[in-house]
């Protein structure tokens, strides 16, 4: 017998009955299609400018940087975070068409490349599918347009995520997900990231860089 | 990993006089406690969720296998490959298939306790491959060679010196010969090191904190980022997962993520929470070639519908040790095997058996603390009466304990008896202690005043007699 004949078996003499079928295959194939909502913190249902400051509150809760910026502002955002961060003006960016919309060509000193990350990269630009105003997370697709290596290699990560995609809770997140890629469909990996990397493995205390970025700086872009 | 719960009492004995371990369990009782504390203080629906939480967990349980199947289903369809492990050496001969099919010199792994459980490491260096652990916390105890102490902070018992020493002796070969005296420079050393061991490993193993039947989505949760650099590396990604962790839908995923990171850590939410769903699309630039999802058994599907099936809840945060006396005075090693504290208590003898473990579920005050910030409400000291029970049952308590039981039992059904013997007792023990006022030693009470005095009674009687003395039986 199979391993899966084995294990599927074994539950089911546990459970004193067969496979599912009829009513009650009906009800359990419903509640996947149907996906409903369970209990949504009160604090998610604010409106859409409080959202915004909600998610600025709890991204820097937890230890993230927030700028709000014009969309015409945004390279130079960029440029000044990495000078004042003493950092090299040069980063990978993703190749996400979303992130051309921004005149790169204003900062001619600012060197980007397209693509994926190597060790000597030290940051990080992308976009984001959405942010999380419940806990201040950013929600990163993989992708063509974003490999996820970006999210994770390079020190500093600076991301670029437009206010209108400020989002209450998580499960607006799924329906954005639905929505772009299908009915139980998902990218390869979606990463949420609430804050830069972090460990408490040394005696409880927090530190900040353990792998991924030391710093995650995220332009809250007004349009 | 072998297991020692059958040594618990001598475990027990080492770990109150090892000072490290005393130090970090101080650290541990107050830390972790409060900022969950603080995390359930910011969120007003915490205990709703809670609810909602071992609703979903119930309703996955008595749909295990239609959720199983459509993960399967799901898994399959994105070109990811599902196995299907009844036993511990059925998942170690997959896993290890895999890897040599790869090719595979190095894996790393991101910390997962389905892992320890199986004994996955051993079995791979036994085969000639070397897994390279990438939580910090589970690095350091990988290169001291010892198990992990908690679920969530496997060095936990661990000072820094003692980890800067480990590093100063395994890292001095690779080019870093200074000792080390700062926590950062420290996470620093290992991030560097380790990085290349990212960039090297073949095959990525992780765990999974949930599996979503809706996607056929594998989820971690770290705050470290390794899981995410574990699975978007190497070529092939291998999760090993046990089959209670199947979910129905991401709002399900959703219920149950708020009320993990806050019992855990007291974070509102974990730095990177992921979820991962089959191999490398068309057009990505990074991700694994292969994906592949090891489901394992190993003795969980006997517990469904027994009435202990409730321990299959568990979502593996650790609050139920953080809060527990017991934890908190021996720490994680003493439990002997791989789940430590009150859920260890309960599990262990479930997965090694209650020959071996039975001392475990003793271990324990009953003072519910446990229970009370359980995120998914499993009645961990209803279950630990259970085992008791079991032990009672099978003989395996000592016949000290049961003989002494008999005669209380005879005393208490006959109340008068009972009176006159507690009574003279009482003023038997009062008097020879009166010098003193308490025992060092006592004939049938070594094991109490082993570690501490016994106190000699006071005047005024037995506990009967000074409340029928002060009015008490009137009330």
């Amino acid at each position: 017998m199979s391993g899966r004949d084995q294990i599927l078996g074994a539950i089911r003499r546990s459970l004193k009955r067969g496979a599912l079928h009829g009513e009650a295959r009906a009800a359990v194939e419903r509640r996947l299609r149907e996906h409903p909502v369970n209990i949504v913190p009160a604090r998610t249902s604010a409106p859409p400018g409080d959202r915004v400051r909600l998610f600025e509150h709890w991204a820097t809760f937890n230890q993230a940087t927030v700028a709000r910026v014009a969309a015409a502002d945004v390279p130079g955002a960029v440029s000044d975070y990495l000078a004042s961060s003493n950092l090299p003006a040069q980063a990978v960016m993703a190749p996400d068409p979303a992130l051309d919309r921004y005149d790169w060509n204003s900062r001619p000193m600012l060197q980007l490349r397209r693509g994926l990350p190597v060790d000597a990269d030290r940051v990080a630009i992308t976009g984001a599918l959405a942010g999380i105003a419940e806990t201040g997370t950013l929600v990163l697709t993989s992708g063509p347009d974003h490999p996820a290596s970006l999210n994770l290699l390079p020190e500093t990560h600076v991301v670029i995520l437009r206010e209108a995609d400020v989002v209450g809770p998580l499960e607006e997140v799924f329906t954005r997900l639905r929505a772009r890629y299908g009915e139980g469909v998902m990218p390869r990996t979606v990463i949420t990231v609430t804050g830069p990397s972090r460990t408490g493995d040394i005696e409880q205390q927090l530190e900040l860089g353990a792998h991924g970025p030391r710093r995650l700086h995220i332009l809250l872009v007004q349009d | 990993m072998q297991s020692t719960a059958h040594a618990f009492r001598d475990n027990v004995d080492r770990a109150l006089v090892d000072d490290n371990l005393q130090q970090s369990l101080a650290i541990l009782k107050v830390g972790f406690a409060e900022r969950r504390r603080q995390a359930v203080e910011r969120l007003p629906e915490f205990d709703a969720l809670r609810d909602r939480g071992r609703d979903i967990k119930d309703h996955a349980l008595a749909h295990l296998d239609f959720y199983l199947e459509r993960f399967e289903a799901r898994v399959t369809d994105l070109g990811g490959r599902v196995h299907w492990a009844p036993t511990a050496e059925d998942a170690r001969a997959v896993i290890l298939d895999i890897c040599r099919q790869a090719g595979a010199r190095t894996v790393t792994k991101s910390k997962s306790m389905i892992a320890e459980e199986i004994a996955l490491n051993e079995h791979l260096e036994a085969n000639g491959i070397e897994p390279v652990e990438t939580d910090l916390g589970e690095y350091i105890i990988q290169l001291r060679r010892e198990p992990p102490s908690h679920i969530i902070a496997p060095a936990v018992h661990l000072t820094k010196d003692q980890v800067a020493e480990t590093f100063l002796e395994h890292h001095r070969k690779l080019g870093f010969d200074q000792r080390l005296t700062e926590r950062s420079d420290l996470v620093a050393e290992a991030r560097q090191v380790l990085r290349r061991r990212f960039h090297e490993a073949d095959v990525g193993i992780t765990g999974a904190n949930f599996l979503v039947a809706e996607t056929g989505s594998s989820m971690l949760v770290t705050n470290e980022g390794n899981a995410d650099l574990t699975n978007t590396l190497p070529r092939v990604h291998v999760v090993v997962a046990s089959i209670e962790k199947v979910i129905p839908t991401l709002e399900d995923a959703a219920t149950l993520l708020r009320v993990l990171a806050r019992s855990a850590t007291g974070q509102e939410w974990s730095t990177y929470t992921t979820f991962n769903t089959g191999p490398r699309r068309a057009g990505d630039l990074d991700g694994p070639e292969q994906y592949h999802v090891v489901l394992l058994d190993n003795g969980r599907s006997r517990v469904l519908g027994t009435n202990m099936q409730e321990m299959l809840r568990c979502i593996r945060c650790g609050a139920c040790m953080n809060h527990c006396p017991v934890y908190g005075a021996i720490g994680g090693h003493a439990y002997g095997w791989v789940y430590p504290g009150p859920i260890g208590a309960v599990l262990t003898p479930q997965l090694v058996g209650v020959d071996e473990a039975g001392d475990l579920p003793n271990a324990s005050t009953f003072c519910g603390r446990c229970e009370s910030v359980c995120p998914v409400r499993i009645p961990l000291p209803g279950l630990m009466r259970h085992w008791r029970e079991r032990e009672f049952e099978r003989h395996l308590t000592p016949a000290a304990v049961r003989q002494g039981l008999a005669l209380w039992a005879f005393l208490a059904r006959r109340p008068r008896l009972y009176r006159l013997v507690t009574g003279i007792a009482n003023r038997v023990l009062a008097l020879l202690g009166r010098a003193e006022g308490r025992y060092a030693w006592l004939p049938l009470a070594g094991g109490w005043t082993k570690h501490r005095d016994f106190p000699a009674p006071q005047r005024g009687g037995t506990f009967h007699a000074q409340w029928k003395a002060r009015g008490g039986a009137r009330q």
